[in-house]
């Protein structure tokens, strides 16, 4: 619940609500990809992560 | 009840932990000392338990804790550059969001989860500004009242240069740079394609520069070229990357090798592969052009901000041959730059913003010294720790009760033209050694750069070593009109102490160029007859300013060679025991820790470790 107050606050405040619909898909895929693999491992760019 | 902060750098690279007391800078220290890991990104659970207990705080009674960036923010820039190049950039794309799904977007539960583990009470997070974090780090400790402040890395959230003045407790930022375009990515890039890893061989490309020829048609044209097709550069010092020919917004390298190629004419070097001129030419173009940007920075920083000094912060302030040229252009008087320029510092920056922004706390009185105690933040180790290593090693050493004599001593061997291990009090924070965790030896010496780099350091031949010059004698041997406490300042050798070039010099071969001897100090004189000095204060660091001091009695030189304690790929030692393994590993001389001095001819080799090579992957 923190999270989703935080990442409401985080919208308001930088006034990005066009990101929402991208975030919301974003954390569908999130919960397929928790429950499909095992680990998730970052590249090797910093730029990215 | 004192008032403490804790700040800390995470999940990037270079983790680290710092803790302010009422404002002071009480310890700091990277995770990867504890954890052996070079540039280790996870939570700083060691060093943050170490800062705490060195400053006699439980986690319980701290005011607040610093993150050094606002993860949400550097998401929102993930999002709009994906959607800004798409479709490309799908594979970075699917490789990039799981880690941030699954991890980083919960990056502050995370951090509670992690922090639950030092304390039960729950202590205000903070989440300063990745940039703020860099500009608080260079001006708070600096010892200036007043001054301009110029930050300079690959990115933090969006940011990539930032433009501020700090007076008193304040800090205003001017202006800023934004992602893509970014001075410390152009030089990874220029690294990555120069055959080093990024974000770590940086180091080395800047090493490789002065190898090229300035006054190659070669040079030259890379120069122009770069500046034609890859680089915007603006009088005021901002530059525009041309995006197609970099691939780090959207792709998993840094750039796109083949239109590079088809641009300068020659293919990436393979890593560790020979290193050829052309090579060396276009490392020494990129550094031009860097040198270029950073003046430039300077002068609208100037220009904006009409102060007198500056501070810098950033891995770019790392680039101590620019920092060297921006003290030598007189642009400003003075010049400070944080020793933990890199994300490391981000800790202590962090910190110290919440402690003068949030809090609103007053600076302390700023005295002309910096607040940085010398750097010397990390932790220290007793006689008794360092007998129990000894013991459980079965090494032999010899105590010295008098530490005159054991300067007496070292400065002996030192002058002999052995190579010794010198580990003394508390471990330094940034990525520099500077006189407590450090490799010394005879300046003099013409065999101690080779010694040094192939025999105990490990590592490529053609990489310079730095000197340690007491603060007395910098003008004696350098042309560096103040202090260089941090070891972040190139500068020539003096006149005086040069030999004449050889006929031909820039054409010769590679090593030919390394071996002709340069200077009566040849072993920290650069091809290019600089150096990147550490100047020795009595008052910050009096051991190593002994050992320095009594060595000059002996030859007349106040200057050593000092290189960090560890090999390449290595951490650089924190405690007795990986300082013994380090020693014992190498073909270092001699190992001194605190007043017991080892000789390697004395020692029994430590059995089964033939294969420690591979416990370090290269950097």
């Amino acid at each position: 619940m923190e999270f989703l107050k935080d990442l409401w606050g985080f919208l308001k405040e930088r006034k990005k609500f066009w990101l929402l619909p991208l975030i919301v898909i974003l954390l569908l895929f999130g919960v397929l990809i928790i429950f499909t693999s095992g680990s998730a491992i970052a590249p090797f760019i910093y730029t990215l992560f | 009840m004192p008032k403490a902060i804790l700040g800390i750098s995470a999940y990037y690279h270079d983790s680290a932990a710092a803790i302010l007391v009422d404002g002071e800078i009480i310890a700091a220290a990277h995770e990867e000392r504890f954890t052996r890991k070079k540039h280790d990104p996870s939570f700083p659970i060691n060093a943050a338990k170490y800062v705490l207990d060195e400053a006699g705080i439980a986690y319980n009674d701290l005011t607040a804790v610093a993150f050094y960036d606002k993860p949400y923010i550097k998401f929102e820039r993930l999002l709009e550059t994906y959607h800004s190049f798409v479709p490309k950039g799908l594979i970075s794309f699917l490789s990039a969001m799981p880690v941030w799904i699954k991890e980083k977007l919960f990056m502050k539960k995370m951090l509670n989860d992690e922090l639950a583990k030092l304390g039960d009470k729950k202590v205000p997070v903070l989440f300063p500004e990745h940039h703020l974090s860099h500009a608080a780090s260079a001006f708070y400790p600096s010892p200036f009242e007043e001054a301009a402040i110029l930050t300079l890395d690959g990115v933090g959230e969006w940011a990539t240069t930032t433009i501020g003045h700090g007076k008193g407790k304040e800090i205003q930022i001017l202006r800023e740079l934004d992602f893509p375009h970014s001075l410390g990515l152009l030089y990874s890039a220029f690294t990555y394609y120069c055959g080093f890893k990024v974000n770590s061989g940086e180091y080395k490309l800047m090493g490789l520069a002065p190898y090229g020829n300035p006054q190659a048609e070669q040079t030259i044209t890379f120069k122009k070229k770069i500046l034609e097709h890859f680089v915007d550069m603006r009088e005021d010092g901002s530059i525009l990357l041309n995006m197609a020919y970099f691939d780090y917004a959207t792709g998993l390298k840094m750039a796109k090798d083949k239109k590079w190629e088809q641009v300068l004419g020659i293919p990436i070097r393979k890593p560790e592969s020979n290193l050829t001129q052309e090579y060396m030419n276009l490392a020494l173009a990129i550094q031009m052009i860097t040198e270029d940007v950073v003046l430039r920075l300077a002068k609208t920083t100037q220009e904006l901000t009409n102060s007198r000094n500056i501070v810098l912060a950033g891995g770019v302030a790392l680039n101590c041959v620019s920092n060297g040229k921006l003290l030598k252009s007189g642009i400003f008087d003075d010049i400070w730059i944080q020793p933990a320029a890199g994300d490391a510092g981000g800790a202590l920056g962090a910190a110290l913003a919440a402690w003068h922004i949030w809090k609103g706390e007053e600076r302390n009185a700023v005295t002309g010294q910096d607040a940085m105690k010398g750097a010397y933040l990390g932790p220290d180790f007793s006689a008794r720790d360092i007998e129990k290593v000894a013991r459980k090693s079965g090494a032999k050493y010899h105590y010295f009760e008098d530490d005159n004599q054991l300067y007496e001593r070292i400065s002996d061997i030192l002058a002999e033209g052995n190579v010794v291990g010198w580990f003394q009090g508390r471990m330094e924070y940034g990525p520099r050694a500077l006189g407590n965790r450090s490799i010394i030896g005879d300046a003099r010496n013409p065999e101690m750069q080779k010694k040094m780099n192939l025999k105990i350091k490990y590592r490529e031949g053609f990489r310079p070593f730095a000197p340690s010059v007491i603060e007395e004698d910098i003008q004696e041997y350098f042309e560096l009109p103040t202090k260089s406490p941090y070891m972040l300042l190139v500068v020539p050798v003096n006149e005086k102490r040069k030999t004449p070039e050889p006929e031909g010099y820039n054409d010769l071969e590679m090593y030919d160029r390394l071996y002709h001897l340069r200077s009566d100090i040849p072993s920290i004189t650069h091809i290019d007859y600089s150096a990147r000095v550490q100047s020795v204060s009595r008052d910050v660091n009096p051991r190593y300013w002994n050992l320095i001091n009594k060595f000059k009695e002996k030859t007349g030189y106040g200057l050593l060679v000092n290189t960090s304690f560890n090999v390449r790929g290595e951490p650089i030692v924190c405690t007795p025991e990986d300082g013994y393994r380090c020693f014992m590993r190498t073909e270092m001389d001699y190992l001194v820790l605190g007043n017991y001095v080892f000789d390697k001819k004395e020692q029994e080799k430590i059995k089964d470790d033939s294969n420690w090579q591979e416990e370090f992957e290269l950097d």
